[in-house]
C-alpha cells in the first residue's frame, strides 16, 4: 500500500483511514525528531575510520552510511543522546550544545 | 558472522523518526537482532504493547521498514505464532511460493515477557513455531513509568518497589527467564546485551538459523528508568557483563555455553550499580548487608550456570 | 440441493462446515460445550482432509490472538469457543474487530461463572455484543451449519472485513442430534470462493504495519468506520443468506417471523428456545388467539427495521432473554428491542423476561405463562417490569 497526504492525516475522513488502521511501512522518516535535540553530535571526517561503532550503537538509525563507510549524521532524526560520541574510539565525534551549533 | 561494514550495507529494518527516548536500548536491540536475519529471508515482526511498540507505531508514522504487527500486551508470542501458522497454511495451499523464506520475530519488554506474556510465550515455545522471541529486558515497566517487574533486580528502586524507612527497593530476586525457556527444550536460547553487539548479532544469527523456536534475552538499558545518562546505554550494559551481573550464555540443543569474563575486564558489582540512580541507596553504609546479598546472588547464579555447562558438556 | 438427510449434532455440523471451507489456520482451545468442534477438526487434520494449519494453543486468549495474527497475515481463519473461553478472549474480541480481521468463530453459548455452570444460556455471547463482531444465532443444528458457511462470505466481504461469531446454544443445539442436511464439499467451496486479503502482512513486497497506535481523533474516526462497517453489513448478510438459500433450498431471513402479520401478541426470542415458543404459539393459534413469534437470526448488527416491521401491529410484545444485564432495567435483547420501538415511534408495551439461565428448562408451562401475561400487559393489568421465569 502507498499512503498519500500523510501530512494532512489530521483532516482525513474516517473512510480514508485504511481498514484496521493499517499503515504503510517506514513512514516515520517523515516525522522529524531532530527538534528533540539539546546536544548535537558533530562529525570530524578526518579523524573517522568508519569503524561503524557509532552506526551500530545509534538507537535512531541516524548515522548515515554508504558502501561500508560513514558519510554523515541525519540531523532530521538524531535526538542527540550522545551514544555515538561515547562509543567513538577515535575522537571523530564531539557533542556540542544545540543552541551553540545553531548559532554557529 | 558478517563484519560490521558488511552489516552496514544491509537494508535498515528500523527507520528513524520513531519516538523512543534518546539512548534507548530497545531500538538498539531491534537493530542488532534484525542484523542476524539471513540475507535471503525477510523478517516479519510482532511486538508486545510497550515502549517499543508505542513509540514506533504512532499512526501514520510507522518506523518499521518490514512487515509489523502489534496485537496486545501479553500475546506477542501467540500473535506471531498465528502469523507463522498462516505462512505454513498458505504455503500448503500453494498461495505462497514454497521457496519463499520468512523469519518470524516477536519482541516484548520484560513486563510483556517475564510477567504478563509468559503463558503465551511458553505456549508458543512448546508448540514449536519457527520463530525467534526477543525479550528486550530493561528491568521494569518503563512504558507506564518504571514499575517493578519480575525482571527487576533485587534491591532496585522502582515506582512500585520504593525505597523508604522499611524497604530498600525490590525485595525479590529477578526471575531467571532464560532458564525457564531453556527448560522447554527449544533448539536455541541466548542471553546477550546491546553493549556486546558482536555477541548479540551472532546469537541472533544462531536464533534465526535454528529449526524451530528460539529465544533471546537481551539486556537493553533504559536511561530514563535506570537513572543514567542517555549516552551511557552501551557502557552500562558492558558493565553489567563485566561485573557478572548479566552473564552472556547460550543453550544450543541443550548444551550450555557461558562466556567467561576476562580477568582484565572483571569489575566489582559496585561498578555496575554506582552509575545508576535506581541503585544509589544500595551503596549507603546501612545497606551493606543487602549489597553483600546481591553480590552473593551474582556469584551463586554464575556457579549455577557453570553447573549447567558442566552438566551438558557431553551433549 | 442435497437431499440426503442424516442425524448430527450442531457441533458436528459446524465442524463439517469448517472442514468444507478448509480455512488456512485454525487456532483453538477446548472448552465445554464447544470441544467436539475442535475434536472433530483435529480428526480432519490427522486424516489429511484439510490443509489447515491447526494451532493447539494454551488458552482462549492465545487462540484468538493467534487467529488475529493469522488473519492479518492474510489467511482465512476459523476458531471456536464458549463461555469462560469467550470471556477470556474479551480483550481480543475488540482487537479482532478493530483490526478488521475477518475471523469466523463458533460459540457454543453457555453460562458464565460464578457459580460455575456448563449449560446453555446467552451470558457469554451477550458480553461480546458491543465488540464490533457480527453475531449470528442458530436455532437448530442445520442453521448452525448454514450460518457457518455464510459467515465466511460475510466476514471476508470487502465492505465488511469484520469477524463473525456463529453461535448455537450449548448442549441444546451443540450436542443434541437433529435431522440435518449437508451440501457437497465442492458446492460449499464454490460458494465461499477464495479469500483475497486487502493488506496481508505476509505480502512482504508491500510491507505494512497492523495494530498501530492512534492519537488524537483518529481513534474516534476509525471506531466510527468500524461501526459503519458493522451497521452496513446487514444487507450483505441478507444477500449471502439468500444466495445460500438458493443453493440449498432452505429459506433465509435476517429475522424469522412466525404468524406475525396479524398478531396481537408477539414473543421475541433468540436461538433454540424459539421452537418451544412456536409450539405454544401454534396451539394458541388453533384456539383462535392471534399470537406470533419473532426470532432474529442476526443479533449484531441488530435487525431493527425487520423487528419493528414484524411487531408494529401488536398490542403487546414479550422479549425473552437468556442472559441478564445486571444493574440495568432490561436484559440485552429486551433493551435492543425496546430501543428499536422507541426509535420507530412505537409505543407498544413490551415486557422483558429472563429465562433458561444455566440451562434451566424452558417448559411449555413457562412459555404459556408469557403469552398469558401479554394479554394482561396489553390491558394494563400487568406491569412491564423485568421478570425471571421458570424458577
Amino acid at each position: 500500500m502507498k499512503m498519500t497526504e500523510i501530512e494532512q492525516f489530521d483532516s482525513w475522513a474516517p473512510e480514508q483511514i485504511p481498514e484496521g488502521f493499517v499503515c504503510e511501512a517506514g513512514t516515520s522518516e517523515l516525522y522529524i525528531t531532530g527538534g528533540w535535540r539539546s546536544m548535537r553530535p558533530v562529525w570530524d571526517q578526518d579523524k573517522c575510520t568508519s569503524c561503524m561503532l557509532c552506526w551500530i550503537a545509534c538507537p535512531d538509525s541516524s548515522i548515515q552510511v554508504s558502501d561500508g563507510a560513514m558519510v554523515g549524521i541525519d540531523y532530521d532524526h538524531c535526538k542527540g543522546c550522545g551514544v555515538c560520541v561515547h562509543e567513538c574510539r577515535f575522537g571523530a565525534l564531539e557533542l556540542i550544545r544545540e543552541d551553540e551549533a545553531e548559532e554557529a | 558472522m558478517a563484519n560490521i561494514k558488511e552489516l552496514s550495507r544491509r537494508p535498515e529494518c528500523l527507520a528513524p523518526g520513531h519516538r523512543l527516548c534518546g539512548g534507548c536500548g530497545a531500538s538498539m536491540a531491534v537493530r542488532q537482532v534484525l542484523m542476524g536475519v539471513p540475507e535471503d529471508a525477510v523478517p516479519v515482526v510482532g511486538c508486545a504493547t510497550g515502549c517499543l511498540e508505542v513509540s514506533t507505531t504512532i499512526y501514520p508514522y510507522d518506523a518499521w521498514n518490514v512487515p509489523f504487527i502489534h496485537n496486545a500486551f501479553e500475546n506477542s508470542a501467540a500473535t506471531v505464532s498465528g502469523v507463522e501458522a498462516a505462512f505454513k497454511g498458505l504455503q500448503r495451499a500453494g498461495k505462497i511460493p514454497a521457496d519463499k523464506k520468512v523469519k518470524f520475530v516477536a519482541f516484548g519488554g520484560d513486563g510483556g515477557t517475564y510477567d504478563i506474556g509468559l503463558q503465551s510465550l511458553s505456549g508458543a515455545m512448546e508448540r514449536g513455531h519457527d520463530m525467534v522471541y526477543v525479550c528486550y529486558d530493561n528491568g521494569a515497566y518503563m512504558n507506564t513509568g518504571i514499575q517493578r517487574s519480575s525482571a527487576t533486580p533485587k534491591g532496585s528502586w522502582a515506582t512500585t518497589a520504593e525505597v523508604g524507612k522499611d524497604q530498600q527497593g525490590k525485595t525479590q530476586r529477578r526471575k531467571d527467564l532464560a532458564s525457564i525457556i531453556a527448560a522447554h527444550g527449544v533448539p536455541y536460547v541466548g542471553q546477550s546485551t546491546v553493549g556486546h553487539w558482536k555477541d548479540l548479532v551472532s546469537k541472533a544469527e544462531k536464533a534465526f538459523a535454528a529449526d524451530g523456536p528460539a529465544f533471546l534475552n537481551v539486556l537493553a538499558p533504559c536511561p530514563r528508568g535506570w537513572r543514567i545518562g542517555s549516552d551511557e546505554t552501551m557502557l552500562i550494559s558492558r558493565l553489567a557483563v563485566d561485573t557478572k551481573f548479566w552473564p552472556l550464555f547460550e543453550v544450543e540443543n541443550g548444551k550450555w555455553t557461558l562466556t567467561p569474563v576476562k580477568e582484565k575486564n572483571l569489575k566489582p558489582l559496585e561498578d555496575f550499580l554506582k552509575p545508576q540512580g535506581r541503585f544509589k541507596h544500595l551503596l549507603k553504609p546501612e545497606n551493606a548487608e543487602l549489597l553483600q546479598e546481591l553480590k552473593d546472588d551474582v556469584e551463586d547464579y554464575w556457579k549455577y550456570l557453570e553447573g549447567r555447562v558442566e552438566g551438558s558438556k557431553d551433549l | 440441493m442435497s437431499n440426503k438427510a442424516f442425524s448430527a449434532t450442531g457441533n458436528q455440523m459446524i465442524a463439517e462446515a469448517m472442514r468444507q471451507v478448509d480455512p488456512d489456520v485454525m487456532a483453538a482451545y477446548p472448552i465445554t460445550p464447544q470441544t467436539t468442534i475442535v475434536e472433530n477438526y483435529a480428526k480432519y487434520v490427522a486424516n489429511g482432509q484439510v490443509h489447515t494449519e491447526f494451532v493447539t494453543v494454551e488458552s482462549e486468549h492465545s487462540a484468538l490472538s493467534a487467529c488475529i495474527g493469522a488473519s492479518a497475515a492474510g489467511a482465512r481463519v476459523a476458531t471456536a469457543t464458549a463461555s469462560q473461553g469467550l470471556a477470556l478472549m474479551w480483550e481480543e474480541l475488540y482487537i479482532a474487530a478493530g483490526m478488521r480481521t475477518p475471523i469466523v468463530m463458533a460459540n457454543a453459548n453457555r453460562a458464565l461463572s460464578a457459580p460455575i455452570n456448563i449449560h446453555g444460556d446467552h451470558s457469554d455471547v451477550m458480553g461480546a455484543r458491543d465488540t464490533g463482531w457480527i453475531i449470528l444465532f442458530a436455532e437448530t443444528a442445520q442453521e448452525a451449519y448454514d450460518n457457518t458457511v455464510i459467515s465466511f462470505k460475510i466476514a471476508e466481504d470487502s465492505q465488511v472485513l469484520l469477524p463473525v461469531m456463529t453461535t448455537l446454544d450449548g448442549f441444546i443445539t451443540s450436542h443434541a442430534m437433529e435431522r440435518c442436511e449437508m451440501e457437497e464439499d465442492a458446492t460449499v467451496q464454490q460458494f465461499v470462493g477464495d479469500y483475497h486479503p486487502k493488506y496481508a502482512l505476509l505480502d512482504t513486497d508491500e510491507p505494512v504495519a497492523h495494530g498501530m497506535f492512534a492519537n488524537g481523533d483518529s481513534y474516534m474516526k476509525t471506531r466510527l468506520a468500524t461501526r459503519n462497517a458493522n451497521m452496513g453489513s446487514l444487507p450483505i448478510i441478507e444477500k449471502y443468506g439468500k444466495a445460500w438459500a438458493d443453493v440449498t433450498g432452505r429459506p433465509y431471513d435476517l429475522v424469522d417471523c412466525y404468524e406475525t402479520d396479524d398478531a396481537d401478541y408477539i414473543v421475541v426470542v433468540l436461538g433454540s428456545a424459539a421452537g418451544n415458543v412456536r409450539h405454544i404459539a401454534r396451539q394458541l393459534r388453533a384456539e383462535g388467539k392471534k399470537v406470533g413469534v419473532v426470532r432474529p437470526r442476526v443479533y449484531r448488527p441488530f435487525p431493527e427495521e425487520q423487528i419493528v416491521e414484524a411487531c408494529k401491529g401488536a398490542k403487546a410484545v414479550a422479549v425473552l432473554d437468556r442472559s441478564d444485564s445486571l444493574g440495568a432495567t432490561h436484559a440485552p435483547l429486551g433493551a435492543d428491542v425496546m430501543s428499536a420501538f422507541y426509535a420507530a415511534g412505537l409505543s407498544i408495551p413490551a415486557k422483558n423476561y429472563v429465562y433458561g439461565l444455566g440451562g434451566a428448562d424452558v417448559t411449555n408451562v413457562v412459555v404459556q405463562g408469557v403469552f398469558d401475561d401479554l394479554e394482561k400487559v396489553a390491558d394494563g393489568t400487568l406491569d412491564c417490569d423485568l421478570r425471571y421465569i421458570g424458577i
